[in-house]
């Protein structure tokens, strides 16, 4: 140790100190090495690393370094001339430091060591004491130790060369048996940033990953981004590693793996497969930051493995209910069909009807729970999840936690509150109830203000906006001048979207214009100026209420907005402009400036429209702007002087000048700046900054189909991809099926093409089959050779007319052509499995084949088909029969088969089957009113009335195949009066029965009380049931909630009544119904002004749209000479319709009144003791006759 | 993830930086100080700022701006959450969060933030494994430390990362067994002008402070639990137990830590225990202003309120105030015209209530704007939810703890609009 502390009281010499360093690590007799002695003069260590390295790589083999030494010391003196003199200029500050980090005690060390790391945290170079620090990583003392660590991970960077002296300490530590120091040398070694040693880091991590302790698994999981960015040619080798780790099964190690996927191979998302259901049921219980990783990774995976839960179900839903989704619209009827049949192709995919991978469902149901998290990054990352992968239904779950983390800091609220104005565009309905929680406080920060603002203006809607306006009202009085400008902003959005409001907000801002502050005017004349390009038919009033304003209106700046506006809009106020003109002519000489030029604005736009009126007020104008004082009015005087006073001298801007002053300035739009937010994945940077960040993960759009869910099987596959494209199969079979058979069948049948077609059809049908599961018949249609269009046209027509009639009658006859069809039938969808993989491939072999073969039957079969298909989806009504005529055909062949078992192949008959039933299902609801559900009724029932509104309890793919409607009969409820009849409608549309159809466990409001419906033992799969039941509503539009719950399962299902259902007709006679409207003045009376319809001026539609929205009765017309008087007398001209009620509990009145006035103005009167049932029947009402 | 960390203090200096990953140079920071200066409060400074290379996120907590660095795609709340959880753990650690003792406690600090995140990747943030990693900073610790040159990074490497109960250490060991839950509930409201609530939340917490030897597991059970609307959890508590039955089932992390935070319905109603009374004028073209302010209690069921603070940001033109407060102090500061008056307890019987005139720029035209009052109080004693804890059990260990509960509700953000 003397020598060493001699060497350090020598200036600096980098290669001595190396050396002592080295022989400390490797703990060898080194120190006496002859290298150390003073004489091998002074160098830089740059020039000796080469050799340390060497030793570094084989240290054995060096033996002890002699070799090594000689070699060593050649290089250094040969050096030692040159490198010298610059060296010695290093400063020398940090003498004492490095006095006592080259003292025997650790205290010294360690105290030498607190004031270098001090020194790092300010920032102050410390690297020139890098060869004194790190000689120390070896320390003893675990402080020192750690602290050495700290700073060789800053300088070693700088410094690779030296830092390569601490690797062999670290190399041991690997090996060590203590798990956490094997750990913290991994960490310290992957962290530093040497790239000569990342085959060593690369080893130690291949190492790790297979510890014993997850901890240092774990620790390795986290060395793997760091090796990655160092030197990114390891990926594939890191891959591997990320692999092994991810089948990983303990919780410590899943988030900081994850964490290594997306930074080092985002993309290779199929490495996910297998450990996805791990990770789903682990994450609860993975810390919290990995959580935050896992989530978001998840998200991801899911976006490219499961199927749009929306998407379905508005699919489907058009396919059941005829419902119309907002993608019919606009795409041709192809595309739908198409999208029908992928959607029919999902729910076949799975063996019961779920509309969700189970996997889906299994993430949804594991995260949930983490909505509970203190952790904030969290919440988030499980509502972005929720709000990208969950069906619409479920995604309300996550407003009420992100409401919760607005309490948080200030940063929580503004990164929180920017998703949820994100959010809010799209489901609005989602954060209605947490209205109040954005109101907003006169201590938020501005741009949580702003924000804020920015949510309440996204959730304003008709019902709610009186309240928001309220509230606005406040904020504008704010001290806070930019919010008040957002406020009028808001203001102004509001009153864009919800036209209710228009006026008054218009009103508002009108007054608004009087305030001091000059921006709350720029602000709201912007705004009022946007609401008025909007909306031009409205002009004139505003502009002469405006107009009106600029007697009392003194800020400059408002009055020089107003005459813009009259200006810009001169020719709606063809009266009041001239005249506005006049007024301000007589002040021209006591205005502001700027309004003087809006005075000189506004006289050269009259003049070019109405220069009759104007031409000596604006000479007048611009001659006293001519001796104005100030020059830029004189300049502006005189170029529009010019401009529009037409002169000999006038050159040819003249000619344009209406175009100049009169251009059509566009209507300024007034959208939410997070409108189109939300294609970048919620909680993220790049959202947050609406912009693509680095490294940014785009969110994969849904993918067409579900790729194949067995990948994530762990175990031996449940039911597997295949076996579901096989029933898919099977059901598009059904068409070239029909129409095989029956183009045997037809009277062009040749008695030799039998044999011919049988492989002929085959193959091409087959082909074509393939295709029409993922293209539009249209183009099936399209790509028919022409050739065979031409031959069999005539035929076609003829079958194409009989079809319908000829199928039933057919079949029997036929035997041995429909043996044989069904034969191909069975071979078909195997076929079919093969080619549909191979889409492109099959398309063409198909062209070949309908050219070479162009077997009569072939086309025939496809032509078939395709009118089949078209008569199916525009005639409805046939539909029935044709179903009907197709299962008989099944059976029958069925039978047939049984006959000649040579030729029929394993029927799938259990496959048929299901399809069969998903078939009918539609058909059987079609079927409904028809004899079948007669049968089915109970007794009980009321026979369904065309008029009533059904109401959907449990849609078919929530309740697993039973699906409930409810419709309000509006007959008495016989049990108990003061209840409110409910019809359910139960359809199972599953394949397996139901049984012990039954309600269970009421929630309701106080007050309320249910009468249940008789438990329905069995219903059979396909089969339809009918219920009543009576629900005590207690004149509340409260829901009833309960439980529907069959012998396997129970749902959560609510029923809400429109306000019209809570009342039962009345009747009475005018005069009566004139006295009790009498008693019921004042608060119970709701007046509303409306404008009727076009399509509903008349008497009977009125009358009817009344009715329908509530259950009232019409109050006949007596003597009043308003009443329609038999025949003779006209029609009085504006006739008033009366209609009373008693609401179901309380029997309180219900009066409504509609009376008409010219050209579809109308006035609608409630009087009803319940204010709210009053109000919410006005509205009710009040839609129904608009609309 | 995280590449850098700054910490700058009120007037802009850098005081500490921390490296993770390559070094950035601190003239990052430029964007933020742009940033600064072109936000009004310093609260206005917004969290992301994006810059030609990276983005920095930042929080201020304490007059600090913790800013970190980041370079790629992050979730914004991952970073700023852990930030907080930075600030946290300084708090637990010094007491105070100030630039002053994270100054004296570099070395701490630094020991502190490498443990904490690895790579930039949160290790561990739990507060119990971080005290058996490095010891935090006593006055007795610290002077035995210059005598005997021990450390304070613990010698044993914690176990609780490796064990089950993460968040506990294990071989913990008290002679007094003691358990205290402190149900803190705080009131959010807004009352407008006729003294009508516009919206009113409660917001409740329950810390605790658990002093068990060896694995207690420990089970806390209400009388009312379906006043919860929504929690959120520490992560010891099961949370299929609290779906389940509504119980709080846990293992406590040792020492202090904050078991639950709850929200009570905004349908609930709920209780405002104060009244404001306030006529507040300014006369169009007199520079004299009328300030009349009284409080009361409401709703208080029998108890006191008291720390009463009442504060105001007084319209721009209000040049100065001469006022005479019944009870307390009041201050006024004519630059930020930051009005407060430190009321103390109500007393019913004798209302307290603030008096006098406010004299206006001469001349100035009379503010539009009414200020707003901000409320703070407290009752002890009380949980204005009317939550309460019906018993609290444990299982796992012989002893029998002290077991002792507190309830107290707070004014979070209440504020008064006139």
């Amino acid at each position: 140790m003397t020598t060493m502390q001699k060497l350090l009281q020598l200036p600096v010499n980098a290669v001595n100190i190396v050396k002592t360093v080295q022989s400390q690590v490797q703990g060898q007799e080194e120190a006496k090495s002859p290298v150390l002695t003073p004489d091998s003069g002074q160098q830089t260590w740059y020039n000796a690393l080469p050799d340390e390295l060497r030793h570094l790589r084989s240290p054995s083999g060096t033996g002890g370094g002699g070799g090594g030494d000689q070699e060593e010391r050649a290089t250094l003196e040969e050096g030692g001339g040159g490198g010298g003199g610059s060296f010695q200029t290093q400063p020398l500050r940090h003498d004492d430091l490095k006095e006592m980090l080259d003292s025997n005690k650790d205290s010294l060390k360690l105290e030498a060591m607190k004031r270098i790391v001090a020194m790092i945290a300010r920032g102050k170079n410390a690297s020139d004491l890098f060869p004194a620090v790190v000689k120390n990583v070896a320390c003893k003392n675990i402080e020192v130790k750690k602290l050495v660590y700290v700073y060789l991970v800053r300088y070693a960077e700088e410094q690779q060369d030296l830092a390569l002296l601490s690797i062999s300490t670290f190399q041991r530590g690997l090996k060590d048996p203590n798990q956490l120091i094997r750990a913290s040398a991994l960490r310290v070694l992957s962290s530093i940033r040497v790239t000569i040693i990342v085959p060593i880091m690369m080893l130690a991590i291949k190492e790790a990953a297979s510890d014993m302790s997850p901890y240092v698994r774990k620790t390795a999981a986290h060395a793997i981004p760091k090796l990655y960015s160092l030197d990114p040619e390891q990926k594939d080798q890191l891959i591997e590693v990320i692999e092994k780790l991810l089948a990983d099964k303990t919780t410590l190690v899943a988030g900081s793996v994850v964490m290594a996927f997306e930074e080092v191979c985002p993309e290779r998302i199929d490495l996910i497969h297998k450990n996805y259901r791990k990770l789903c049921n682990l994450l609860i219980d993975v810390e919290e930051w990995g959580q935050v990783v896992i989530i978001n990774m998840l998200t991801r995976y899911a976006r490219t493995q499961f199927l749009n839960p929306n998407i379905n179900e508005s699919l489907l839903e058009e396919g059941g209910g005829g419902e119309k989704t907002f993608y019919a619209s606009d795409e041709d009827e192809d595309e739908d069909e198409e999208k029908e049949k992928k959607a029919e192709a999902v729910t076949m995919a799975k063996r019961k009807p779920y509309v969700m991978d189970p996997d889906h469902r299994l993430l949804l149901r594991n995260t949930k729970p983490l909505l509970q998290s203190r952790n904030a990054a969290v919440v988030m990352a499980v509502a972005q999840l929720y709000f990208h992968l969950a069906p619409k239904a479920e995604i309300g779950v996550i407003a009420k936690a992100l409401v919760r983390l607005l309490r948080s800091h200030s940063e929580v609220q503004y990164v929180v509150l920017q998703n949820v104005a994100t959010m809010t565009i799209k489901r609005r309905g989602m954060f209605e109830p947490y209205l109040k929680s954005f109101y907003i406080r006169s201590t938020d920060p501005t741009q949580i203000k702003i924000l804020k603002l920015e949510v309440l203006t996204n959730l304003a809607n008709e019902t709610n906006i009186s309240t928001i306006l309220r509230e606005f009202q406040t904020y504008i009085k704010s001290m806070d001048k930019d919010f008040v400008a957002a406020t009028i902003q808001a203001i102004g959005r509001c009153a864009t979207n919800i036209g209710e409001v228009r006026d008054t907000c218009l009103n508002g801002l009108v007054q608004l214009l009087s305030n001091r502050d000059e921006l709350v005017v720029a602000e709201s004349v912007v705004v009022i100026k946007k609401l008025l390009q909007m909306q031009p038919e409205k002009h004139s009033d505003i502009i002469k209420h405006m107009a009106k304003l600029t007697d009392n209106i003194q800020v400059p700046m408002a009055r020089a907005s107003i005459l813009w506006l009259i200006g810009e809009y001169c020719e709606h106020v063809p009266k009041i402009a001239p005249d506005v003109l006049r007024k301000m002519a007589k002040s021209f000489t006591n205005e502001e400036d700027i309004v003087k030029l809006q005075i000189i604005n506004l006289a050269a736009k009259l003049y070019l429209t109405n220069s009759k009126q104007t031409k000596l007020l604006t000479q007048y104008v611009l001659n006293l702007a001519k001796y104005d004082q100030n020059y830029d009015i004189r300049d502006r005087a005189r170029f529009i002087r010019q401009l529009i006073v037409p002169t000999e001298k006038s050159g040819a801007l003249s000619k344009y000048a209406k175009k100049l002053f009169l251009a059509l300035k566009p209507a300024p739009v007034l959208e939410s700046p997070f409108k189109d937010r939300d294609h970048f994945q919620l909680g993220s940077l790049s959202h947050l900054l609406n912009a693509k960040a680095g490294g940014y993960q785009e969110l994969p759009d849904w993918p067409e189909a579900a790729p194949d869910p067995s990948v994530r099987n762990v175990e031996v596959p449940e039911w597997t991809k295949c076996s579901s494209r096989e029933k898919r199969k099977e059901k598009k079979v059904e068409k070239p099926f029909y129409s095989d058979s029956e183009g045997e069948s037809g009277p062009t049948e040749s008695a030799d093409s039998e044999s011919d077609s049988g492989s002929g059809s085959e193959s091409g049908s087959g082909s074509e089959d393939s295709r029409s599961g993922s293209e539009s018949d249209e183009s099936k249609e399209a790509s028919e050779s022409e050739e065979e269009e031409e031959e069999e046209e005539e035929d076609l027509k003829k079958k194409k007319k009989k079809k319908n009639e000829e199928k039933q009658l057919k079949k029997p006859v036929q035997e041995s052509e429909s043996e044989q069809s069904s034969e191909e039938e069975v071979r078909k969808p195997e076929r079919k499995s093969k080619q549909n993989k191979s889409e492109s491939e099959s398309e063409s072999d198909e062209d070949e084949e309908s050219e070479s073969e162009s077997s009569e039957s072939e086309s025939e079969d496809s032509e078939d088909s395709e009118a089949e298909l078209k008569k199916k989806k525009k005639v409805a009504p046939p539909k029935p029969a044709f179903k009907a005529a197709k299962k008989e055909n099944k059976k029958e062949k069925k039978e047939m088969s049984l006959l000649d078992l040579d030729d029929f192949e394993p029927a799938p008959s259990p496959q048929v089957t299901p399809v069969n039933t998903f078939l009918s299902n539609s058909l059987v609801t079609d079927l409904e009113g028809l004899s079948l559900s007669d049968a089915a009724l109970m007794p009980a029932t009321i026979a369904p009335s065309s008029a009533l509104k059904s109401y959907e309890l449990l849609h078919r793919i929530t309740g697993e195949g039973l699906s409930v409607e409810y419709c309000f009969s509006r007959q008495p409820f016989s049990p108990d009066a003061n209840m409110v009849a409910v019809q359910m409608h139960f359809t199972n549309n599953s394949t397996s029965d139901t049984k012990s159809l039954h309600m269970e466990d009421v929630k309701l409001q106080s007050g309320m009380r249910v009468k249940e419906f008789p438990e329905i033992e069995l219903l059979p799969a396909g089969e339809t049931a009918t219920a009543v039941m009576g629900i005590d509503f207690c004149d509340s539009t409260q829901a009833a909630n309960f439980q529907l719950c069959t012998h396997t399962r129970k749902f959560f299902v609510s029923i809400q009544p429109p306000v019209g259902e809570l009342m039962r007709p009345f009747f009475m006679t005018e005069n009566e119904f004139k006295k009790e409207q009498g008693q019921l003045m004042g608060m119970n009376e709701i007046t509303e002004k409306l404008t009727l319809d076009v399509k509903c001026r008349n008497e009977h539609t009125i009358v009817q749209k009344v009715t329908t929205a509530a259950n009232l009765s019409r109050v006949p017309c007596g003597s009043d000479k308003e009443c329609s008087t038999p025949p003779p007398p006209p029609p009085p001209k504006h006739p008033i319709y009366r209609f009373a009620g008693r609401t179901v509990t309380s029997s309180s009145l219900v009066l409504v009144t509609v009376a008409t006035k010219d050209e579809g103005a109308a006035q609608l009167t409630v009087n009803c003791e319940k204010m709210v049932i009053g109000t919410m029947l006005v509205k009710d009402i009040l839609l129904a006759l608009t609309q | 993830m995280i590449h850098s960390l700054f910490l700058i203090n009120a007037s802009g200096d850098i005081f500490l930086e921390k490296h993770w990953k390559s070094v950035v140079s601190r003239s990052v920071c430029d964007y933020f100080f742009e940033a600064q200066e072109r936000a009004s409060e310093p609260e206005n400074v917004p969290p992301v700022i994006p810059t030609p290379h990276h983005y920095l996120i930042s929080v201020l907590r304490h007059r600090i701006y913790f800013v970190a660095v980041i370079q790629s795609e992050v979730p914004p709340l991952f970073v700023i959450e852990f930030l907080h959880r930075v600030v946290d753990t300084f708090q637990d650690y010094f007491g105070v969060c100030t630039e002053a003792a994270i100054k004296d406690n570099v070395v701490v600090v630094y020991e502190l933030l490498e443990e904490m995140l690895d790579n930039g990747f949160p290790l561990a943030t739990e507060s119990n494994i971080l005290k058996e990693l490095i010891k935090p900073p006593t006055i007795l610790r610290t002077m035995v430390n210059t005598i005997t040159g021990s450390t304070n990074v613990g010698e044993q490497l914690p176990t609780g990362q490796l064990s089950v109960v993460p968040w506990r250490r294990t071989g913990v060991k008290y002679t007094n067994n003691e358990a205290y839950f402190d149900v803190v509930e705080e009131i959010d409201a807004i009352i407008d002008k006729s003294g009508s609530t516009i919206t009113a939340e409660i917001q409740g917490v329950i810390d605790a402070c658990v002093k068990l030897t060896g694995m207690p597991d420990l089970t806390l059970s209400f009388m009312n639990p379906r006043l919860l609307d929504d929690v959120s959890f520490h992560p010891c508590v099961r949370f299929k137990r609290w779906e389940a039955e509504r119980i709080l089932s846990f293992i406590p992390p040792d020492g202090n830590f904050r078991l639950l935070s709850y929200h009570v319905s905004s349908q609930n109603l709920v209780a405002i225990p104060v009244y404001v009374k306030h006529n507040i004028t300014f006369r169009e073209g007199s520079s004299q202003g009328r300030f009349d302010l009284t409080l009361g209690p409401k709703q208080t069921m029998g108890k006191v309120v008291e720390s009463v603070l009442v504060s105001s940001q007084l319209p721009r033109g209000v040049l100065n105030v001469n006022l005479n407060p019944s009870q307390g102090t009041y201050t006024f500061d004519p630059v930020t015209k930051l009005l407060s008056w430190d009321v103390g307890k109500i007393n019913p019987q004798k209302l307290p209530s603030l008096k006098g005139t406010m004299s206006l720029q001469a001349g100035a035209s009379k503010p539009d704007e009414n200020p707003t009052f901000n409320i703070q109080f407290k009752i002890q004693q009380m949980a204005i939810s009317g939550l309460k804890v019906n018993r609290l059990d444990m299982y796992g260990e012989k002893y029998k703890p002290f077991k002792g509960i507190k309830y107290m509700t707070k004014a979070g953000k209440f504020q008064v609009r006139t």
